[in-house]
């Protein structure tokens, strides 16, 4: 029972999500498109470093490059999510394929640095050129459209997001259960194994760090069709540390810890720079935000995933 | 009859150092072909070299009569070369029945497939379930990998290599840290794969190569200084000096 109710849970709330759209009031519905963003960035990541036993931290960059590529092409007179969606998610997997096929020769804390350097080269493109508008970055004049709808409506942004959140976790849900997952949770475990048995190893894992950096640069569309402006802080690795944090915080391993991360990294950093609730500190959230995630980490080691664990008598969540 | 693997002249330099030199061995289905050697002797650089895990320097690997020497290590294990690591090398995290069956999906056609289950793969599993009898470890399909015996562990790692259809095994000191007990069951688990396998063991117990073996290469320094079957390695001069000791 209880297994099955874990089951249907995210999609109970993709649906209560989508009855809820319409009352929800704009700074609501804002805050919602904002975090269901990061959780398919999260998701995105949760596949190279979860699933794939792949850390790496230089994921923001084809979080930016996709919602660049958005704006970019875009230009002046606007255009169809038709090809601007397929352009922004190319254009971070085609990054993604050769950032991953070098990155990839590389192992632990050297793949670490070596898509840190990546991420930060591209950051640097972005911010020392006149590129993408170079340090203030650019504005997006007409928001993409798709046939009758226009992202430039709350109601549309919202849907289009949360549809694309339910994709994104349907399609990691999926390849979780296949084959291929069954590869990449092997290639996590024991690499040296998966190769004597037979597996191309190279192949699968640049093929995670290509879906991986596709999705990314779908997040970075949406986020892009959201804010109507990008700026370089997108591609800095900041930015990689934070979805990082995210998925630790909600708990490696599983698809709903990434959400969950998403969900409570954002309304910490929400909270926590707020006046009305902390005061003074909240001209300080940083050292606050660092100091609640190491609490956490403390506490609940396996994220808080791990808390439904801790209180049900029965264990694994 | 010819042989299933050949290996001429094969040589691995580290450096100044020269782990391996000049091997030959033939490796034929039915057959026990045991390495033995002192530490350093490079027994397990030879058996890196044959599964692909490290290059050669120099000679040349057959497989079938098919030159194997340059072909990546994941290749060969779909070709048919299976092995086994002197430090036990399994999914400890997995069950051991997910062990075996994500070993029997390496070779599987179109792993981009990701509506297809891969526990609900029939194929896959039914593989699982006939190496895990194979090994005598049916009774413990459910159990998690980590979780079980070292001599256990040991069977499961068998097992996987079995679950890919290999023709060629590669075993780096199967016995090593087992218990009497354990041993046996491992040696007779050996004389039963030997019949449809080559084997190519490597191992330490003098008793168990002597046993069940039915050719032995002794290996000093890189080099092989004897090649034959056990009654003619036992009464070899030279092997006695170098290896098993003037005394015995």
């Amino acid at each position: 029972m209880q297994r099955r109710l874990r089951h249907y849970l995210p999609a109970a709330c993709a649906v209560l999500l989508a009855l809820l759209g319409p009352t929800l009031s704009p700074y609501m519905s804002d805050f919602i498109v904002k975090v269901m963003i990061l959780s398919i960035f999260a998701l995105s990541l949760e596949l190279l470093v979860g699933m794939t036993g792949l850390v790496s931290l230089g994921h923001a960059a084809f979080y930016g490059i996709g919602a660049y590529a958005t704006v970019l092409a875009s230009g002046s007179e606007g255009g169809s999510a038709a090809w601007l969606l397929p352009l922004a998610v190319g254009a971070a997997a085609a990054c993604a394929l050769v950032v991953g096929a070098l990155s990839l020769r590389t192992r632990g804390v050297y793949f670490i640095m070596v898509t840190l350097a990546f991420a930060q080269m591209a950051y640097f493109v972005f911010h020392d050129t006149k590129v993408g508008g170079g340090s203030d970055g650019i504005y997006m004049y007409v928001r993409p459209t798709l046939g009758a709808l226009d992202m430039e409506s709350r109601y549309v942004q919202f849907y289009v997001v949360l549809a694309s959140l339910a994709g994104t976790y349907g399609l990691l849900a999926l390849i979780r259960q296949s084959r291929f997952g069954a590869a990449l949770a092997g290639i996590r475990v024991n690499e040296q194994r998966m190769r004597a048995t037979g597996y191309p190893v190279y192949g699968y894992k640049l093929a995670a760090f290509v879906i991986a950096g596709a999705l990314a640069g779908l997040a970075g569309f949406l986020l892009a069709a959201r804010d109507g402006v990008v700026n370089p802080e997108l591609l800095a690795w900041h930015n990689s540390g934070e979805v990082l944090l995210m998925i630790i915080l909600g708990g490696l391993g599983h698809l709903r810890g990434a959400v969950l991360g998403a969900i409570a990294f954002t309304l910490l950093k929400e909270l926590l720079s707020t006046h009305a609730f902390v005061g003074p500190l909240a001209d300080h959230w940083q050292l606050t935000l660092g100091i609640a995630i190491v609490v956490f980490v403390a506490l609940l080691p396996k994220g808080l995933i791990g808390l439904a664990a801790r209180l049900s008598p029965r264990g694994t969540p | 009859m010819s042989a299933l693997m050949s290996v001429e002249g094969l040589t691995r330099r580290f450096g100044g150092l020269v782990a391996v030199s000049g091997v030959d061995i033939d490796l034929h289905q039915g057959e026990v072909h045991a390495v033995i050697g002192t530490n350093g002797a490079g027994k397990s650089t030879l058996i890196n070299m044959l599964s692909g895990e490290i290059a050669a320097s120099a000679g040349r690997i057959r497989l079938d009569g098919h030159d194997i020497t340059r072909i990546a290590q994941s290749r060969r294990a779909r070709m048919g070369v299976g092995r086994s690591y002197q430090r036990t090398t399994i999914f400890p995290e997995f069950t051991v029945r997910e062990n075996c069956r994500l070993s029997a999906q390496a070779a599987m056609p179109r792993p981009w497939a990701i509506w297809q289950a891969s526990a609900r793969c029939e194929d896959s599993n039914a593989v699982a379930l006939e190496v895990l009898e194979a090994a005598g470890l049916d009774q413990d399909a459910a159990r998690i990998a980590g979780t079980m015996s070292h001599g256990a562990k040991r069977q499961l790692e068998i097992a996987i290599c079995l679950a890919t259809r290999p023709r060629v095994l590669l075993l780096d000191e199967p016995l090593a840290g087992m218990g009497a007990e354990e041993t046996e069951r491992m040696l007779d688990l050996l004389a039963r794969l030997k019949q449809r396998h080559a084997i190519l063991l490597v191992e330490h117990d003098m008793d168990a190569v002597f046993r069940i073996a039915d050719r032995i290469t002794v290996m000093v320094n890189g080099a092989v200084i004897a090649t034959g079957d056990p009654a003619s390695i036992r009464t070899n001069q030279e092997v006695r000096i170098a290896y098993l000791g003037e005394g015995h």
